[in-house]
C-alpha cells in the first residue's frame, strides 16, 4: 500500500473536478527554454545536453548547451537527464472517425460507392474523442486522418491532437487522395462452396483497367470547359497538378509494380505506397522512381508461415537499408492502438536499426512523406514548437514517461479520461484502506 | 466428358438372369440356366499373394464353382481360354456414394439461427440419423456404375452421405439385373462423419469440438435408452443401438481429425474404421498407434503452376511438400503395417485410379500390397470377405480379365466379371496390329507405322508429303484419313484373320477409287521400356518435418542437461534477480540455482550480459485449436478444446519465438457457460496429446456481456439477449446441476448427461472457471451466483472494468488476467484503462497480463512491461503478471512460473533485460528441451529457402515434362479469437 500512496503523490492532481474531455492548452504567450534534455532530433541525430528554445509556436533554437552559447528565454524548465522528441506523426489513422469499433453510430470510416476522390475525412474528425486524447500521454502528437473504403476512398487530412474543432486542428487540408489497389489474389468464396484460400484474382486486369478509364476520364474533364461541374473529378485536380499526393494502399510486389507504373502514366509526381508488405523486394524499382514507402506497424503477424517470424519487425530495416524513404502506418490496427506508435519503431531498434533511425520513421520520414517537414518531424530551429519530454527512452514501453509536451507552443494536457479515472478508483481503494 | 461417354458406351454387358426361383415371370418362359462358364489357362490371382499359373476357373449361377491347377471341367461348359492373360478379383470401394443421391442444402439460409430440431419422434439434434438405411435410397446408376466397371471394380459399399452418423451402408454389386439381386449386404457397416446434415439448419453443433460432444451424449443416451428408461420413443436411438455391433466407418479426411475421432472410440470401446486424408505419414507412429484400419484416397495433387513467379511466392512449403510426398503415404502405411484399403473417394473420376496407383507403386508401394488394398482388404473390413476380395470356391464370381500384370501402364482389362455378368471393356478378339506396314497410294510407296495402344493404335506414314489425320480401329476395321497439301485419302482397311496384311480400298479427293494391299512387314518393337527405366530413377522426396511445414523440426526435441552460466535470473521467487548466477537444468526440472555451478555432461550456454527468465504462460489464447467456439447453444460446458488442439499451428513457434512456453486455449466467448480449456505446453513438433500440460487442473470458461447477448451482430432469438437473462442462465444451470449430481450421488439411476457433469464439477470444486467479462456490474453479479451455489470465480479475465470491484474481488478470491492497453473496440469497453493491472495489483489481488491475440502472445513481454508505464508496477512485479501470475491463475505455480529448483525447465534466455522492446529471446526451453534458439531458426529459414526453391524447380520440371498443374492458392488458416464462431 505503501507503493501506491508513493504512486499517488507522484502524480499532480491537475483538476479535482472530471471533464468529459481535456481543454486544450492556450496559446503560447511566453518563450520557454527547455535545459538539459537529451534532444533526439528526428533526423538521426542526438544532442547529450540541448537547450531547446520556443517563442510563438515556433523553436528559436534547439543546440547542444555544452557548445553553443544562446539566450536562454521565457521560463527555462531543467530536464536534465530525460528525453525530448519531436512530436510522433502517426499517418494513415482512423483518429477520430471511429470512437468505438462495434458501434456502427461511432463509426465514420468509409463511405458506399467505388470512387469518391471527393470525400474529405477533416470535416468529419471528432476533435474530442477520447481516444484521440489518449494518443497525446504516449508523443503521439500528430495524425493523418484517412477515410477508407472503396477503390478511391477520399482524401485525407492532417490534424494535430489538441484541439476545440476540425479547423483548430488542421495542419493540412485534404493532403492526398487514397486509393485501394486491385488485389492481385483474392479469397475464395466460401459461401459458394468453394475453397476459402486464396487464389489468384481473375478480375485483376478488369479492375486497373476500370482505374485506369477513371482516370482518363478525370484528366479529359480537367482538360475541358468544365460547363457541368463533376465534383468527383474536380477533386481529382490535386494529383495530377502536384498539390496532393496520390496514397496507393497496396501489399504485393506485382501490385506494387503496377500501381507505380500506373502513376507514372499520368505523371503523378508523389506517390506513396501504403501498406507495401513485399516492397523489400522491389527497392531499387521505388529508389528509381522516387516512391516512398508507408508500411504497416510492426506489431502485427507475418501473412505466410515460411516467412521469418519476425518479418514484420525486420521489415522497415530492409526499406532503411536500401535507402528507400520509409515510415509507419497504423491503419490496419484498431485506432485505440495508435497509442503504441512509438514502440513500432522501438521494435524496428531491436533488429539491429540505430534507436535514432528508428525514430526517424515515426518523425521525419514520415514528415517527408506526408510532405510536412517544413514544420513538423525534428527538432530543429524554424519549426513548429510540437514536441514533448519523456522521463526515459519513449520508444521502449518500459520507459516512455511524458512529463510535458507542447503543440505549436502550447502546453497540452497529458491527463484523459484514462488517466482521471485511474485516480478516481486508486484515491477510492486508499481512502478504504 | 464427351469422349468419354463414348467409351463408356462401348463396354458391352451381358446379363445371364438368374431371377429370384419365388418371382413369377411375364416376359417369357421360366428357366434357369444351368451352364458352366470355363476359363482355362489363365494365370490366376486368387489373392493378392496367391497365384495360380494355367489356372482354371468355373463360374455359375453368379459364383465360382472351383478354383485350381486341376479342375475337372463340367460338360455343359462354356469353355475361354484364356492363354496369355491374368484372372484377378474384382476391386471393391468401400467408402462409396455409388447410387445413394445425398440431398441438396436449400438455398438461402435462414436469417436467423434455428436451435431447436425440425423431426418429430427422432434423436433432438437432426444431425443424428442412424436410422437412415442406404439401401432406402439407393437407385442403381447405369451410367457410374459402367465407369466403374470400366475401372476394374465389381463391388461398392455405399452410403448416404449427409449427417454425423449417417446409418447403414449397403453392398452393391456393379450388375444391373433388375431385381434386388445386386444387393450383397444391406446390413453390414455404419457411417459416421464430422459434418452436419444439410437437410437441416438446426446450429448446434457449430464446432468440431461440438460434434465430438453430441456424438458422446449420443452413445450415452443410447445405453441408456437401451435400459427403457426414457419415457418416450426414440427412433434414432433405437436405430442406433441396432447398428451397434455393425462396422463403423468414419470419415476423417485428415491425421489429426483420425486421432482425435480414434480417441473418442476407445471412450466407447469402439474401433472406427477411418477414411484417411492422404497425409497419414506425417504421424505415422500415432496413426499405427490408433490400431484403426484406414481408407486412403489416392488423390495425390497435381504440381503448382509455378511459371508466374510472384504468384509462386504465395505457395506455402506444406503445400508443395503435400505434392513431393504424398504419393509416398500408401507406401508408408504398409511399411508400417497399418492396414489400409483404397477407394476412389476424392477422386474426380475413376479413370485416374490406375494412374494414381502406379504412381504410389513408383513411390514404393508394393503392387500386392495396393491389389490387397482393393480386394480383400476392403472385403475384410467390411467383413464380407467371406463372398468377395478373392477368388476362392463358392465366392461371388467377381473378377476381371486382364492382358497382364494389373498396374502395368500398358496392360488393359478386357473383361470385369460381376456376379457371373460378363463386361466387355475391351474385346480379347482385337488383334495386335502394332507393326509397319508398306503402303503403296498414288504409285507412291511409303511405310506405315502402326504403334500405341493395342486398342487404340495411332499410325505415321515415314517419309511421305501425306499425314495421317483420323484414324479409327474397331470391329476389325482400320479407318484413316491421310491427306497433304493437295489432297486426302480416305482408306479402309479389314484386318484379316489368316495373315497380318490388310486389305482394302482408297477413296481420293476427286471420287477415283482404288483396292489397296498393305503388306505387314515388322511387328513393332515394344516401347514400353522407356517409362520403366523414368520410374526406376530415384524420386526426390523431401523429408518429413515435426511438424511438417516451414519451421517443423527434423527430429522431436529431446530434454538434456543444461547449466547457463554467468547469467541474470528473475527467480520470481523471495531472492529477485540474481547477477552473476548458474542454474542447472537436468532431467527437465530446475536442478540447482547458484553460484560457479558444474556438471559434466551438461550443454553449456553463456549467458553473460543476458536474462534468465521462466517462460511466458499466456492465461488466455486461442492459439493451436481447430475451433474455439460452439455457438449452437448458450451453455457448451460439454466441450472441450482437449479435443481438438491443432499441434500444427505456425503461431506456436512464433510464440516460442517470443519466449513463451505455456498457454491456455480458452474456449471462446460466444456462449455464458462455454467450453472447457486446454492448457498445453508449446512443445511444438509434439502431437496433440503430448502438448496437454501434464495432470493440468480443469477449467473451463464463461462469458458475460454483449457477446453472449450477441449484441452486435443480428441476432434476436436466443435468450439471454440481456445482462438480466445472463445471470438467470447462470442459475438455472447450476441449480440443474445441484440437482442432478445429488441423483447421480444417491445411487439412483439417472441419464448420464455431460454439460451437467461439467457444471458439477464446478459445484464440486473440481473445475475452475476464467470467466471473460468487462463491466463491472457483470463481474460483481457472477461473484454473487457463485457465492449462493458455495463455489468461487477463479478468474477473470479480460475484466477491464475489474478496477473498479478491485475490493470485492479481492474479498471473493478472483484473481484478474487482463490486457495491458485495449479499450474502445467495443461499447462495453469505453471504462477500460490501461492502468487497470495496477490497481488491481495494488489491492492486493493476483493479475496477469494476456493475450487473446496470435500476435500480442508473442510480445507479452512488452505488454507485461507496460504495467511499468501505466501505473507504476516494479519491474519485478510487471515480469511477474505474464509469469508466476498466470501461473497461480491456472493453479499450475507448483510447476512453473518461477525458476526454483524442483519446477519445471521451461525457461527463456534473453539477449537483454526481458521487460524491454528491444529484448529478444534467444532461446526457450521447456522441460529441458530447447524449443527455439535463435541461431537454429536462422539455419531453418536458409533451409526452408533451399527447399522452396527446389521443389519449385521439380515443378516447373513437372510441367515442361507435361505433367498436369494446378493454379497456385494458399490454403486459408483462419485466426482464431474470442469471437471466432
Amino acid at each position: 500500500m505503501k507503493k501506491l500512496a508513493n504512486i499517488l503523490i507522484a502524480v499532480t492532481f491537475i483538476s479535482t473536478q472530471l471533464y468529459a474531455q481535456q481543454t486544450p492548452g492556450n496559446v503560447q504567450k511566453e518563450a520557454i527554454t527547455l535545459l538539459g534534455g537529451i534532444a533526439h532530433i528526428g533526423n538521426g541525430t542526438i544532442i547529450k545536453n540541448s537547450a531547446i528554445v520556443f517563442e510563438d509556436g515556433i523553436i528559436k533554437a534547439c543546440v547542444d548547451a555544452d557548445k553553443s552559447k544562446i539566450a536562454y528565454k521565457g521560463e527555462i524548465i531543467n530536464i536534465k537527464g530525460q528525453h525530448v522528441y519531436p512530436g510522433f506523426i502517426a499517418a494513415n489513422t482512423s483518429l477520430g472517425l471511429v470512437e468505438v469499433d462495434a458501434v456502427r453510430a461511432s463509426d465514420d470510416k468509409e463511405e458506399i460507392g467505388e470512387n469518391n476522390p471527393n470525400i474529405n475525412s477533416l470535416i468529419a474528425y471528432n476533435a474530442e474523442s477520447k481516444v484521440v486524447e489518449s494518443m497525446r500521454p504516449n508523443g503521439v502528437l500528430i495524425a493523418q486522418v484517412s477515410p477508407g473504403g472503396g477503390r478511391i476512398s477520399g482524401a485525407s487530412s492532417i490534424v494535430q491532437l489538441d484541439a476545440w474543432n476540425w479547423e483548430d486542428a488542421t495542419i493540412k487540408t485534404n493532403d492526398g487522395i487514397h486509393l485501394n489497389w486491385p488485389n492481385s489474389f483474392s479469397r475464395g468464396r466460401w459461401w459458394l462452396g468453394e475453397s476459402r484460400g486464396f487464389k489468384q484474382n481473375p478480375k485483376y486486369n478488369n479492375e486497373i483497367d476500370e482505374l485506369t478509364d477513371y482516370f482518363e476520364e478525370s484528366v479529359t474533364y480537367l482538360g475541358g470547359n468544365k460547363t457541368m461541374k463533376n465534383l468527383a473529378f474536380e477533386a481529382m485536380s490535386g494529383l495530377f497538378n502536384n498539390s496532393q499526393s496520390l496514397f496507393i494502399h497496396v501489399e504485393d510486389e506485382k501490385g506494387i509494380i503496377d500501381a507505380v507504373n500506373f502513376s507514372n502514366n499520368f505523371n503523378i509526381a508523389n506517390v506513396v505506397i501504403v501498406g507495401g508488405y513485399q516492397a523489400h523486394l522491389v527497392t531499387d524499382f521505388l529508389i528509381n522512381n522516387n516512391v516512398s514507402v508507408l508500411l504497416q506497424h510492426t506489431h502485427s503477424l507475418p501473412n505466410f508461415e515460411d516467412e521469418d517470424y519476425d518479418f514484420t519487425f525486420k521489415n522497415p530495416k530492409k526499406l532503411l537499408d536500401a535507402g528507400v524513404l520509409v515510415g509507419i502506418h497504423t491503419g490496419d490496427a484498431a485506432n485505440f492502438q495508435t497509442r503504441n506508435l512509438p514502440f513500432y519503431a522501438g521494435q524496428v531498434a531491436a533488429q539491429g536499426v540505430e534507436k535514432e533511425i528508428a525514430l526517424q520513421l515515426i518523425t521525419y520520414n514520415t514528415a517527408k512523406i506526408l510532405r510536412i517537414e517544413d514544420k513538423l518531424g525534428t527538432l530543429e530551429a524554424g519549426k513548429d514548437a510540437t514536441l514533448f519530454v519523456s522521463k526515459g527512452d519513449a520508444l521502449d514501453m518500459k520507459t516512455n514517461h511524458l512529463t510535458s509536451a507542447f503543440i505549436s507552443g502550447r502546453k497540452i494536457s497529458l491527463e484523459t479520461h484514462q488517466t482521471e479515472l485511474w485516480k478516481r478508483y486508486s484515491k477510492k481503494y486508499q481512502s478504504t484502506n | 466428358m464427351q469422349k468419354q461417354l463414348t467409351l463408356l458406351l462401348i463396354i458391352l454387358t451381358f446379363n445371364f438372369t438368374f431371377s429370384q426361383d419365388y418371382f413369377p415371370t411375364n416376359d417369357g418362359i421360366k428357366f434357369d440356366n444351368t451352364n458352366y462358364t470355363t476359363f482355362t489357362n489363365a494365370k490366376i490371382y486368387s489373392s493378392h499373394n496367391s497365384i495360380i499359373e494355367n489356372g482354371t476357373m468355373v463360374v455359375r449361377d453368379g459364383k465360382i464353382i472351383d478354383i485350381g491347377k486341376s479342375v475337372e471341367i463340367p460338360k455343359n461348359s462354356t469353355i475361354i481360354d484364356l492363354e496369355g492373360k491374368s484372372i484377378y478379383p474384382s476391386f471393391i470401394d468401400i467408402y462409396s456414394k455409388f447410387g445413394v443421391k445425398a440431398p441438396e442444402r436449400k438455398s438461402g439460409g435462414r436469417r436467423t439461427p434455428q436451435y431447436n430440431n425440425t423431426r418429430k419422434g427422432y434423436y433432438w439434434n437432426d444431425h443424428i440419423r442412424p436410422e437412415q438405411n442406404a439401401i432406402e435410397f439407393f437407385k442403381y446408376d447405369d451410367r457410374k456404375a459402367k465407369e466403374l466397371i470400366k475401372n476394374g471394380f465389381g463391388a461398392v459399399n455405399t452410403h448416404l452421405s449427409d449427417g454425423i452418423i449417417r446409418g447403414k451402408g449397403a453392398l452393391i454389386a456393379l450388375t444391373n439385373s433388375g431385381d434386388s439381386n445386386n444387393i450383397i449386404d444391406d446390413n453390414s457397416t455404419q457411417y459416421l462423419s464430422l459434418s452436419k446434415s444439410v437437410t437441416s439448419s438446426q446450429s448446434y453443433p457449430s464446432s468440431i469440438m461440438g460434434v465430438f460432444a453430441l456424438l458422446k451424449q449420443v452413445y450415452f443416451d443410447a445405453e441408456w435408452y437401451s435400459k427403457g428408461l426414457s419415457k418416450t420413443n426414440d427412433k434414432s436411438l433405437e436405430a442406433l443401438n441396432e447398428n451397434k455391433n455393425l462396422i463403423q466407418i468414419f470419415e476423417a479426411k485428415n491425421k489429426i481429425n483420425s486421432l482425435r475421432i480414434d480417441k473418442i472410440g476407445d471412450e466407447f470401446d469402439i474401433q472406427y474404421v477411418l477414411l484417411g486424408g492422404g497425409d497419414e505419414y506425417e504421424r505415422i507412429d500415432e496413426i499405427k498407434a490408433t490400431n484403426a484400419s484406414y481408407i486412403l484416397p489416392v488423390n495425390f495433387p497435381d504440381a503448382y503452376d509455378v511459371e508466374d513467379t510472384y504468384s509462386a511466392n504465395i505457395l506455402q512449403l506444406s503445400d508443395m511438400r503435400e505434392w513431393n510426398q504424398r504419393p509416398t503415404n500408401p507406401s508408408h502405411l504398409e511399411k508400417n503395417s497399418i492396414e489400409f484399403a483404397i477407394t476412389l473417394d476424392g477422386l474426380k473420376s475413376p479413370n485416374s485410379l490406375k494412374g494414381n496407383i502406379i504412381k504410389a507403386i513408383d513411390h514404393g508401394l508394393t503392387k500386392e500390397k495396393a491389389l490387397e488394398a482393393l480386394t480383400s482388404i476392403p472385403a475384410k473390413l467390411i467383413g464380407r470377405n467371406d463372398v468377395l476380395g478373392y477368388l476362392k470356391k463358392d465366392y461371388l464370381a467377381n473378377f476381371l480379365i486382364t492382358s497382364g500384370e494389373i498396374f502395368d501402364n500398358n496392360t488393359v482389362i478386357y473383361e470385369n466379371w460381376v456376379k457371373g455378368n460378363r463386361n466387355i471393356i475391351n474385346s480379347m478378339e482385337i488383334k495386335d496390329i502394332r507393326g509397319k506396314y508398306k503402303l503403296t497410294v498414288s504409285d507412291k510407296s511409303t511405310v506405315l507405322d502402326i504403334s500405341g495402344k493395342l486398342e487404340k493404335p495411332k499410325a505415321k506414314l515415314k517419309d511421305s508429303t501425306l499425314t495421317v489425320k483420323k484414324l479409327s480401329y474397331k470391329g476389325g476395321w482400320l479407318n484413316m484419313t491421310v491427306n497433304d497439301d493437295s489432297e486426302f485419302i480416305r482408306i479402309s482397311l479389314r484386318v484379316n484373320k489368316e495373315n497380318n496384311n490388310l486389305n482394302g480400298k482408297a477413296y481420293y479427293s476427286d471420287g477415283s477409287v482404288s483396292n489397296l494391299n498393305v503388306d505387314f512387314f515388322e511387328k513393332q518393337i515394344n516401347d514400353t521400356k522407356k517409362p520403366k527405366e523414368k520410374s526406376k530413377k530415384e524420386k526426390n522426396i523431401v523429408s518429413v518435418t515435426y511438424p511438417n511445414m516451414a519451421y517443423g523440426f527434423s527430429e522431436l526435441q529431446e530434454s538434456q542437461d543444461i547449466l547457463i552460466k554467468n547469467t541474470t535470473v528473475w527467480t520470481n521467487e523471495n531472492q529477485g534477480v540474481l547477477k552473476n548466477t548458474d542454474v542447472l537444468i537436468t532431467k527437465g526440472k530446475i536442478s540447482k540455482v547458484g553460484i560457479n555451478l558444474k556438471h559434466k555432461s551438461a550443454l553449456i550456454i553463456d549467458g553473460t550480459g543476458k536474462h534468465l527468465t521462466s517462460g511466458i504462460i499466456d492465461e488466455h489464447s486461442h492459439i493451436a485449436a481447430s475451433s474455439i467456439n460452439e455457438g449452437g447453444h448458450n451453455s457448451s460446458a460439454e466441450v472441450t478444446i482437449e479435443e481438438v488442439i491443432d499441434p500444427e499451428d505456425i503461431n506456436i513457434y512464433r510464440n516460442l519465438a517470443g519466449g513463451v512456453t505455456t498457454i491456455q486455449i480458452l474456449h471462446g466467448s460466444a456462449n455464458p457457460i462455454g467450453g472447457r480449456s486446454a492448457i498445453i505446453k508449446l512443445k511444438w513438433g509434439e502431437n496433440a496429446n503430448n502438448l496437454i500440460f501434464k495432470n493440468s487442473p480443469k477449467f473451463i470458461k464463461f462469458a458475460l456481456g454483449e457477446n453472449v447477448k450477441q449484441s452486435n451482430w443480428q441476432s434476436y432469438n436466443r435468450f439471454p439477449q440481456s445482462r438480466m437473462g445472463v445471470e438467470q442462465l447462470y442459475v438455472d444451470y447450476f441449480t440443474r446441476a445441484k440437482e442432478y449430481d445429488l441423483i447421480k450421488k444417491s445411487g439412483n439411476v439417472y441419464r448420464k448427461d455431460l454439460e451437467l457433469e461439467v457444471l458439477a464439477e464446478i459445484l464440486n470444486k473440481e473445475r475452475f472457471i476464467s470467466c471473460h467479462s468487462y463491466v463491472q456490474s457483470e463481474i460483481n453479479m457472477l461473484m454473487k451466483v457463485a457465492e449462493k451455489f458455495s463455489f468461487k470465480i477463479n478468474t477473470f479475465t479480460h475484466i477491464l472494468e475489474g478496477y473498479k470491484v478491485a475490493d470485492k474481488m479481492k474479498e471473493h478470491g478472483a484473481g484478474a488476467s487482463t490486457f495491458s492497453d485495449w479499450w474502445a473496440y467495443k461499447f462495453e469497453v469505453n471504462d477500460a484503462i490501461p492502468y487497470n493491472a495496477s490497481i488491481l495489483h495494488n489491492a492486493g489481488v493476483t493479475t496477469a497480463i494476456n493475450s487473446d491475440d496470435a500476435e500480442m502472445s508473442r510480445r507479452l513481454n512488452q505488454e507485461a512491461a507496460k504495467t511499468i508505464k501505466y501505473g507504476g508496477l516494479s519491474e519485478e512485479d510487471a515480469w511477474k503478471t505474464v509469469t508466476l501470475n498466470p501461473a497461480k491463475l491456472l493453479r499450475i505455480d507448483d510447476k512453473v512460473g518461477s525458476i526454483k529448483v524442483g519446477k519445471d525447465a521451461d525457461v527463456v534466455l534473453w539477449n537483454q533485460n526481458p521487460l524491454s522492446v528491444y529484448a529478444l529471446a534467444e532461446k526457450t526451453i521447456i522441460d529441458g528441451a530447447i524449443y527455439f534458439d535463435i541461431e537454429r531458426d536462422e539455419k531453418l529459414r536458409k533451409e526452408i529457402k533451399e527447399e522452396r526453391n527446389l521443389l519449385i524447380n521439380m515443378m516447373m520440371e513437372e510441367k515442361n515434362k507435361g505433367g498436369n498443374t494446378q493454379a497456385v492458392k494458399r490454403k486459408f488458416k483462419k485466426l482464431l479469437t474470442c469471437e471466432s464462431i
